[in-house]
């Protein structure tokens, strides 16, 4: 069968400790059956190493930060669409989202540019902050937890936790802290890195089990793939992961798909308790770092995202291969200057 | 005693739990009493089968046995109730 060639726009490429998922998701792209892509890295820092790899990456642009807002992200993405001509745009950050998916009519109306992304209500209710509500509407187990703004928060937190808890920022970074003392000093961390507010969690002790799925936005699960973390960095990410046989959490994958309707790339974080019991830690509203292990295990996530976001229909996939692993590794990539220069000053590459 | 349906085993001692992702690795003897145990053979079945084949005697093989079946519930690879000998 002849592919179908198509040009795709792909951010995340900081294939780094804590890993952006632009570089799998590119991957996944390039094992396609269906599609010849040509790939258009989109980076907001000069030394994110996939716009060093060429095999991986045609063409970079850096794109400005979020928070410049999505009038500057447009004109800039008017520019690359002006010489690329994109068909195709997969966002990977969760800070870049709510610029995206505000901007999804304008890039399709204006520019022929498409996204498979979730709606703004979909984005925001499953924010960290959110959560609990969430699990409430959904009937998903979460663990309790409370947003604080200011450290003069931290000392009451006794009466309603118990140590334990999880100190989280809004988009990333999560440590654990065992008194307030070490609150304290995470939320100063991670509050200086993300802004407010901190979330506070209850720790639940358990196993980490994740879901990579995706979504067609009327209910039904495309694909979803579940992982438990063998290898894990200091960062708490997943270094290796093996896909498991766990019907339960499928089945739960597929009713909050169902009632959410969610459309797009979605990662669960899941904790399973020694009573077997499952709480819902964090939905992330994009493929996760480690989604090329679902390519491996027989189902092609992001080329699924591709196919519904240029309108075809894309059936179910009914399974996945079980006890399949993902080992990660780093590599130390060879750069000329003349490339850093190119990134650094002119943007492109 | 039952272990876990889906239990992958592979001739190298190898052992495989697909609802957790954990695996192990036992012995030649583990691996055969593991096997045993996934045909649905009980604690008596399983003695008689190793004092033939092996040179112990019951009350080695039943110590030995008992510490391995606490080793696989340990590990959660059992299902279902415990044997009732």
């Amino acid at each position: 069968m002849k592919k179908k060639k198509i040009n795709v726009a792909v951010t995340g490429l900081n294939a780094i400790d804590s890993p952006g998922p632009g570089v799998p998701v590119i991957r996944a792209l390039r094992d396609s059956k269906l599609f010849d892509v040509r790939i258009i890295g989109l980076s907001y820092e000069s030394l994110e190493p996939g716009i060093y790899m060429h095999d991986i990456v045609d063409k970079t642009y850096q794109i400005p930060l979020p928070t410049a807002g999505k009038a500057t992200l447009l004109e800039r993405l008017k520019y690359i669409n002006s010489i690329e001509k994109i068909d195709i745009i997969i966002p990977n950050f969760d800070a870049e989202l709510f610029n995206f998916i505000k901007l999804a009519d304008t890039l399709k109306k204006e520019l022929k540019i498409k996204t498979f992304l979730p709606t703004l209500e979909q984005f925001e209710e499953r924010h960290k902050s959110n959560l609990p509500e969430f699990g409430k509407k959904h009937k998903i187990k979460v663990p309790y937890s409370k947003l604080i703004f200011n450290v003069k928060d931290i000392p009451s937190l006794r009466s309603e936790f118990t140590y334990p808890v999880v100190v989280k920022g809004k988009f990333y970074d999560a440590s654990i802290a065992y008194s307030p003392e070490q609150v304290a000093t995470y939320f100063n961390k991670i509050s200086a890195k993300w802004g407010l507010p901190v979330i506070i969690q209850q720790f639940v002790h358990g196993q980490e089990v994740n879901v990579t799925a995706i979504g067609d936005g009327k209910g039904n699960t495309i694909g979803a793939v579940p992982m438990r973390k063998q290898y894990i960095t200091d960062k708490g990410k997943a270094w290796s992961g093996i896909s498991i046989d766990d019907k339960k959490l499928m089945s739960m994958t597929q009713k909050l798909i169902k009632s959410t309707k969610w459309r797009g790339g979605m990662e669960l974080e899941i904790i399973k308790d020694s009573e077997g019991d499952y709480y819902l830690l964090e939905i992330n509203p994009r493929f996760p770092a480690w989604v090329y292990l679902a390519v491996g295990c027989g189902q092609n996530h992001p080329e699924a995202l591709v196919q519904m976001a240029l309108g075809e229909n894309v059936k179910p996939f009914k399974k996945y291969d079980i006890g399949k692993l993902f080992v990660r590794y780093s590599w130390d990539m060879i750069v000329e200057l003349e490339e850093f220069e190119k990134i650094s000053t002119l943007g492109e590459l | 005693m039952k272990l876990k349906k889906n239990l992958a085993l592979s001739d190298s001692g190898f052992v495989f739990d697909p609802s957790t992702g954990d695996s192990f690795s036992t012995n030649p003897i583990g691996l055969e009493i593991i096997r045993m145990l996934k045909e649905g053979k009980n604690a008596n079945d399983i003695k008689s089968q190793i004092v033939k084949t092996y040179m112990t005697d019951d009350a080695s093989f039943e110590k030995d046995f008992y510490d391995f079946v606490n080793m696989l519930t340990k590990h959660n690879l059992v299902e279902g109730e415990k044997e009732k000998n």
